[in-house]
């Protein structure tokens, strides 16, 4: 037996010369990838705000514009599929900045040999979901690639909106003494679509969360006009990447420090379960039917209240809060009264071995 | 969420805590060997709720960080090739070798894909039998088992296009190597619960006899981790130094003799180099000489490289538990998750990865 301790470290690694599909995570490869490439080259301040949205004024008016694009797999889900999921994404981002929306675009890119079926459904389910949001799809492209180029079916969606008057929604407006609300339970879009990809190997009966968010956004709008349009701060849409990425994002735009209450956010029995099974944390799993607002504390109860009488935020709760002890940082208090930080993480979450 | 709940309920911790907190009479230096272990500590603050008197310092029983650089090195060679399907655990994908990690290799085209067991990567050689499928068999006795169930049916099918880069490692051995190193601080270990599932806990009876240090094989949750801290402390309080079992819901003094036998058809005892801490004589496995045909390294014809190292990482003291990851001039600045320097940051079980991950808000002046 040798007793030689040797200081055996590797080198780290340097910056990566190609696309990881880490870059798509929405966690700090994500991040990097947007400021190292985009946000460098396209030099733009609306851009450089970093919300989900641009909004920016036409003729006295502000608007919303986002886009968004879906490369979901598989197409169909419990719950939803990517047409729905196309148009309530994009019709999120505009709600998240206080916008309803008005037009959206339609871009496919097509697999050869896909299923003329297939794509009949998602057309109808696009239809569909536009219709319930009050959005009209009004343009639209359409391009196919050789078989083996694609993975059946990709789908961009842009949107167009008018912010109400009044509202100014904005990661940066948020400061120490807001709170912090989630409008359901939490990674029940992600686990849905994890159960149901190949390998797996589990049953649940998990459903996707996609829905479109503007008449709750509405409501919580309303509710808040009777203090101060503005006691809602911010709004985001924790899609990839989860609560924690979502919140992260905030705390480093506002410089501020958010600290959640562990045991107050509402994940279901079968979502942590399937969590746990999969060894993945459900703050970082994805949602596509709800929302976090950073709202004032004076207005918080108001806005809580026409939530909790609404479809889509009857679950909702006050999570945390935000402090001005350790900027930028997200942290929660555990069941055990002590803190821990709930960190942006580089990639995709990543099974433990054990 | 029934049957984790209950070792999950702060009443509970409350009560540990306190009756620690009265029989504790001086500073005492407890080791958990196992990374899921630390994780546990450091996610829900476990540390923070002991007195003053109770230090916890973190082995070095984080697989996916002990796993050598050159093995890695291998396995981005083979996983390289195209005609191989590379298969692994989620945590190694990120690992960096000394020039890339296997996420890099999948994005250079590499077929490299994420499972959850290796009966997986069996299943993905008889669907593409003009593939090579390799697994990577990275781990402490835990995975050990299937890995060798996974190669035991290889055989039995005649699979020619399965095979497994080994790096199985042991727990014991390590053990021993802590408390015979000079700077050995450890009076008593939580033992690893899931690696004495399969091995039992016999030969840590012998380490507590030789050495005269209490064990307690402990479970993963934090109740388990406060029972067993407890039990621990019992033990030196009372000048007692056995092995006992909090974790007696999973382990039986002989584990799991069907794993075991499997394990041990396939695989023997080997020295085994540690990243961050160096070779270890007979501290791992490598298939026996039967099971040759289904070793990836003499498959694809690997050779050993070496890596230069950055010598301000304390990676070896950290693994020892003479010093805690605060303590490295490099931890949180120049050495992160995203760019490890040492064993302990690179995967989240790591001490270093767990205290940066979870709590380096309140250990030092970051920020």
């Amino acid at each position: 037996m040798t007793s030689t301790f040797s200081l055996n470290c590797p080198l780290p690694l340097e910056v990566t010369d190609r696309v990881l599909l880490g870059h798509g995570s929405g966690g700090k490869l994500s991040a990097a990838l947007l400021s190292d490439i985009f946000f460098r080259a396209f030099q733009s301040p609306v851009l450089a705000r970093m919300d989900d949205q641009a909004v920016f004024e036409i003729g006295g008016t502000r608007l919303a514009f986002t886009t968004d694009t879906f490369v979901v797999k598989p197409l169909f889900f419990r719950g939803g599929d990517i047409g729905s999921l196309a148009v309530h994404g994009t019709v999120n981002d505009l709600a998240m900045g206080g916008a309803e929306p008005l037009y959206l675009s339609a871009g496919f890119i097509l697999e050869e040999g896909l299923d003329m079926d297939v794509l009949r459904k998602v057309a109808a389910s696009m239809a569909r979901a536009a219709q319930s949001t009050g959005a009209e799809i009004v343009t639209g492209d359409t391009k196919v690639v050789e078989k083996g180029c694609g993975d059946g079916l990709f789908i961009n969606t842009t949107g167009i909106g008018v912010v109400r008057e009044g509202v100014n929604l904005s990661a940066a407006n948020a400061r120490p003494g807001d709170r912090v609300i989630v409008s359901g339970t939490l990674g029940d879009h992600g686990m849905a679509i994890l159960s149901e990809r190949e390998g797996i190997g589990f049953d649940t009966s998990i459903v996707s969360d996609s829905a479109a968010l503007n008449t709750l956004v509405r409501t919580m709008l309303d509710a808040a006009s009777r203090s101060s349009l503005t006691d809602i701060r911010c709004m985001r849409d924790p899609t990839r990447g989860g609560l924690a990425s979502s919140l992260n994002e905030i705390a480093a735009c506002a410089r501020v420090g958010v600290e959640l209450i562990e045991t107050a956010i509402p994940i279901r029995e079968e979502v942590r379960g399937a969590c746990e099974m999969l060894g993945l944390d459900p703050l970082y799993v994805a949602n596509e039917g709800k929302l976090i607002a950073i709202v004032a504390p004076e207005t918080v109860d108001a806005v809580l209240a026409a939530m909790l009488e609404h479809p889509l935020g009857r679950e909702a709760r006050i999570i945390g809060t935000v402090s001005g002890k350790h900027p930028g940082l997200v942290t929660a208090r555990t069941a055990f009264g002590t803190s821990r930080i709930v960190d942006m993480l580089s990639g995709d979450q990543l099974p433990r071995i054990c | 969420m029934k049957f984790l709940d209950e070792y999950r309920d702060p009443k509970v911790a409350e009560a540990i805590v306190a009756d620690i907190r009265r029989h504790v009479s001086k500073p005492r230096v407890l080791m958990e060997i196992c990374g899921g272990q630390t994780h546990t500590l450091m996610r829900y603050g476990i540390d923070n709720l002991l007195p003053r008197e109770v230090e916890l310092v973190h082995g070095p029983g984080c697989p996916v960080c002990v796993t050598p650089l050159e093995i890695l090195d291998k396995a981005v060679e083979i996983a390289s090739h195209p005609e191989v399907i590379f298969v692994s655990y989620g945590d190694m994908l990120r690992v960096p070798g000394s020039k890339r990690d296997l996420f890099q290799v999948k994005a250079a085209g590499g077929d490299v894909r994420i499972a959850y067991s290796p009966m997986e990567a069996v299943d993905l050689a008889r669907k593409n039998p003009d593939r090579q499928v390799v697994f990577f068999a990275v781990g402490f006795e835990t995975t050990a088992p299937a890995n060798a169930m996974a190669v035991w049916q290889a055989k039995r099918e005649g699979l020619k296009n399965f095979s497994i880069l080994v790096s199985h490692v042991l727990v014991p051995p390590a053990i021993r190597l802590l408390l015979e190193s000079h700077g050995n601080r450890v009076q008593g270990f939580i033992a690893p619960g899931h690696v004495c599932a399969v091995m039992g806990y016999s030969e840590y009876e012998e380490l507590a006899q030789q050495y005269r240090v209490p064990f307690v094989v402990t479970g993963f949750e934090p109740l388990d981790l406060l029972e067993g801290i407890r039990m621990l402390l019992a033990q030196l309080e009372e000048g007692r130094y056995e092995v006992e079992n909090q974790y007696a819901r999973s382990v039986t003094r002989e584990g799991n003799e069907a794993a075991r036998q499997r394990m041990f058809d396939v695989f023997e005892v080997t020295d085994r180099k540690w990243r961050g801490i160096g070779e270890i004589g007979q501290s791992g496995y490598r298939l026996r000489p039967e099971y040759a045909a289904f070793d990836a390294e003499t498959r694809f014809g690997v050779s050993d490289t070496r890596a230069a190292e950055p010598p301000e990482c304390i990676a070896a003291l950290v693994l020892q538990g003479i010093r805690k990851p605060v303590d490295c001039p490099v931890f949180g600045t120049r050495c992160t998750p995203e760019k490890p320097m040492g064993a302990p940051m690179v995967s989240s079980e790591g001490a270093c990865a767990a205290y940066y991950r979870y709590r380096r808000h309140d250990l030092t002046v970051l920020v």
